[in-house]
């Protein structure tokens, strides 16, 4: 099953970040992509994403933790999936602790990618559904 | 490695050297001088003892000499001065009296009575004297004068050696002589009675040094002593001369008859110094044994010494070995996870750009391809050497991060039992037999289970490895004071020596291509340095390797 849904992928390795976002597309998701923390949190004011892809590790600017930070604080319902290296096994869980959905460890391969983005993806459908169920129900009962 | 033992081995010896020269030194230099000092003070005192025994001894005799020359002059002039000239010149009363004289104490061989003219007037003796004038000799004259003379010994009418000893008595306005002979045999033998031992002499010179008595060595009675009678002072004077044969001889002097005789006691210092040579050689095999002892003892110590030397710098070796092994070690991680993190972003893109090509193959226009699996295979491919690559590099990144071991109650024997269980069937493949000889005693310790499960899965799939094919693995279990040992001991080929020093290094490997990563040893490593354990190694080519891997024993805390 596909679904249609936007998808932020944050990296600052222009290769992957291009060819990621290019197969997303391909996939019928509505993929877009930023090379640094800073034009992430900028295009988010615009647009609204269902999962964003954060490469923890990213040289020079704001790191993945401080735009999990942000992203979590301004958009709670935006679910996070954190792309890490080995070595920053430790940053990945304090990023789960802030409410990163889950993390992935580079080099990832897309049939892994997949699964983990359509679980963050339902997660973050359901609540919006539940969200709309409650509006739907306070709506009745104001009538 | 040669080069270096050669070098410690000549200090060794070197070192060894030294120090039992100085124990040598530092011990035999006193005893040797306390020898000497010894020997030194010990003759002095025993040379004085002699000198001072012959000097006492010469002294002695002379004073007894000088008494019985006295006594037979009182003897003499007793005789004339209660006789009168007639009695005396009478040979029957005469030779009464003499008989009397020497009934007790004699030492009177002859006697007669000379007028104050020098004619003999009577005389009893061996001799025909009666008759003979004396009035030229020159100690008529003396005698007449001085009233008492005593002659030198010498040889007269009766051609043999003798002296005489001459009194002279005032009768009526007459003077008159008696006159004796002194038996030279008594006198002679009275003299020789302070000879002592094998070398010891005693005889009298005159003052123009002839022997007034026979001495027992090298001369006769009246002949000329090569002793120089100047030498001697009053009293009692000691010389000491050597012979031709160097022999030393001590001569004792001492003047008598108013200085008219010298009486010599002489004796060979040789022969008084035995006692002190037995002495002197006693010392010199005490010192002998002593000196003998000490080289034994001090090369008995050092040889101590240089073993616990040797010992304490095996260790040391060891310990550096193993510092230089665990720094090495340390920084080689540090290497490889910065080097892994560098590859895993190239790794990532090569895959995306996989799976993008993969994505466009799909379409139609490429199915027609001719070179459609080609390219697929080859995409296939690389991904799965990327997929290789990036297995490596997550086993080394896995134990390259600080990882604190999470303590659990692990029981040392289960936890080998389950990994045996684990390899068993491999082993079994490759005909190879795991025996196990587990200590029942192992204590419950506090550790990392999953950890030392994986160090022993390393040591044992190793072990399998290396023998390849037929053969046995011993693993035991025995703890050594606080330590839990393990050993994995097969009977594969062993390891060069060159191998052993690499066998822990990352990436070190002996098998085939894509076949061991060479990481398990290093990781095995790894992992028992940060328990605050280890493990080490035991090869010898041909005869197969033993791991050893040394846990401490923490007791889990009471729950």
């Amino acid at each position: 099953m596909t679904f249609f849904f936007n998808v932020l992928v944050v990296d600052d390795e222009e290769d992957f970040l291009d060819t990621l976002v290019k197969r997303l597309k391909r996939r019928k998701i509505n993929a877009s992509g930023v090379k640094s923390g800073e034009e992430a949190l900028e295009l988010m004011k615009e647009n609204l994403f269902d999962v964003v892809i954060l490469d923890i590790k990213m040289p020079g600017g704001m790191d993945g933790i401080e735009v999990l930070r942000e992203t979590r604080k301004t958009y709670p319902l935006t679910e996070v999936l954190l792309l890490t290296g080995h070595a920053s096994l430790e940053t990945s869980i304090e990023g789960m602790k802030l409410g990163a959905f889950d993390y992935l460890l580079k080099p990832v391969k897309l049939e892994d990618l997949l699964p983990k983005l359509e679980k963050a993806f339902e997660r973050k459908d359901e609540q919006d559904q539940r969200i709309r169920k409650a509006e739907i129900k306070r709506a009745i009962r104001y009538s | 490695m040669t080069g270096k033992s050669v070098t410690k081995t000549s200090m060794y010896l070197s070192l060894q050297r030294k120090m039992i020269w100085i124990t040598l030194i530092v011990s035999v230099a006193p005893l040797v001088i306390l020898g000497l000092t010894i020997y030194y003070q010990f003759s002095r005192m025993y040379e004085e003892k002699i000198e001072e025994q012959i000097r006492y001894r010469a002294g002695a005799h002379a004073k007894a000499v000088d008494l019985f020359l006295k006594e037979r002059t009182a003897i003499l002039g007793a005789i004339a001065d209660t006789h009168n000239y007639e009695d005396m010149v009478n040979e029957n009363s005469l030779s009464r009296i003499f008989r009397v004289m020497n009934a007790r104490e004699g030492a009177f061989v002859d006697l007669g009575v000379i007028d104050n003219a020098g004619e003999q007037k009577a005389y009893v003796g061996a001799y025909d004297l009666k008759g003979l004038n004396y009035y030229k000799q020159p100690w008529f004259a003396e005698v007449m004068g001085k009233g008492i003379y005593i002659s030198d010994v010498y040889m007269g009418y009766r051609q043999l050696p003798h002296f005489i000893i001459a009194v002279r008595r005032h009768e009526n306005r007459r003077s008159w002589i008696l006159r004796a002979t002194i038996d030279p045999g008594i006198f002679g033998g009275f003299v020789r009675s302070a000879q002592m031992g094998k070398s010891g002499d005693a005889y009298i010179l005159n003052k123009e040094g002839l022997f007034q008595t026979g001495p027992r060595f090298k001369g006769n009675i009246l002949s000329q002593s090569s002793l120089n009678t100047t030498q001697f002072g009053g009293g009692t004077t000691i010389i000491e001369l050597k012979d031709e044969e160097g022999r030393r001889t001590l001569y004792a002097g001492s003047r008598l008859k108013n200085d008219k005789w010298l009486l010599i006691i002489s004796q060979g210092i040789a022969e008084e110094m035995s006692g002190l040579f037995t002495t002197r050689n006693v010392e010199i095999l005490i010192i002998l044994i002593g000196l003998v002892i000490i080289i034994f003892t001090s090369a008995f110590t050092t040889r101590l010494a240089i073993d616990q030397l040797k010992a304490n710098d095996e260790k040391m070796d060891e310990l550096n070995a193993h510092l230089i092994q665990s720094d090495k070690l340390a920084a080689l991680g540090k290497m490889a996870a910065g080097l892994a993190h560098e590859i895993n972003n190239p790794l990532a893109v090569i895959l995306q750009k996989t799976g993008w090509m993969e994505d466009l193959l799909t379409e139609e226009e490429f199915q027609e391809s001719e070179n459609f699996t080609e390219y697929k295979t080859s995409l296939e491919k690389i991904e799965k050497h990327v997929e290789r690559a990036r297995k490596v590099i997550h086993n080394m990144l896995g134990y390259a991060r600080k990882m604190e071991p999470r303590l659990e109650d692990v029981d040392i024997n289960e936890t080998l039992k389950q990994t045996i269980a684990l390899l068993e069937n491999y082993a079994q493949i490759n005909n190879i037999e795991i025996r196990t000889e587990f200590s029942a005693e192992l204590p419950v310790i506090a550790s990392d289970q999953p950890q030392l499960q994986q160090v022993f899965l390393n040591l044992i799939s190793n072990a399998i490895d290396a023998i390849e094919k037929d053969g046995h693995i011993e693993v035991k279990t025995g703890t050594a004071g606080s330590i839990i040992d393990i050993t994995i001991t097969d009977n594969g080929p062993g390891m060069s020596e060159d191998h052993q020093k690499r066998v822990f290094d990352p990436f070190f490997t002996t098998k085939e291509t894509g076949k061991g990563t060479g990481l398990g040893l290093w990781i095995s490593y790894d992992i028992m340095e940060k328990m605050g354990g280890s493990v080490s190694l035991h090869s010898q080519m041909g005869q197969g390797t033993t791991f050893t891997v040394s846990i401490p024993i923490v007791v889990p805390e009471k729950k």
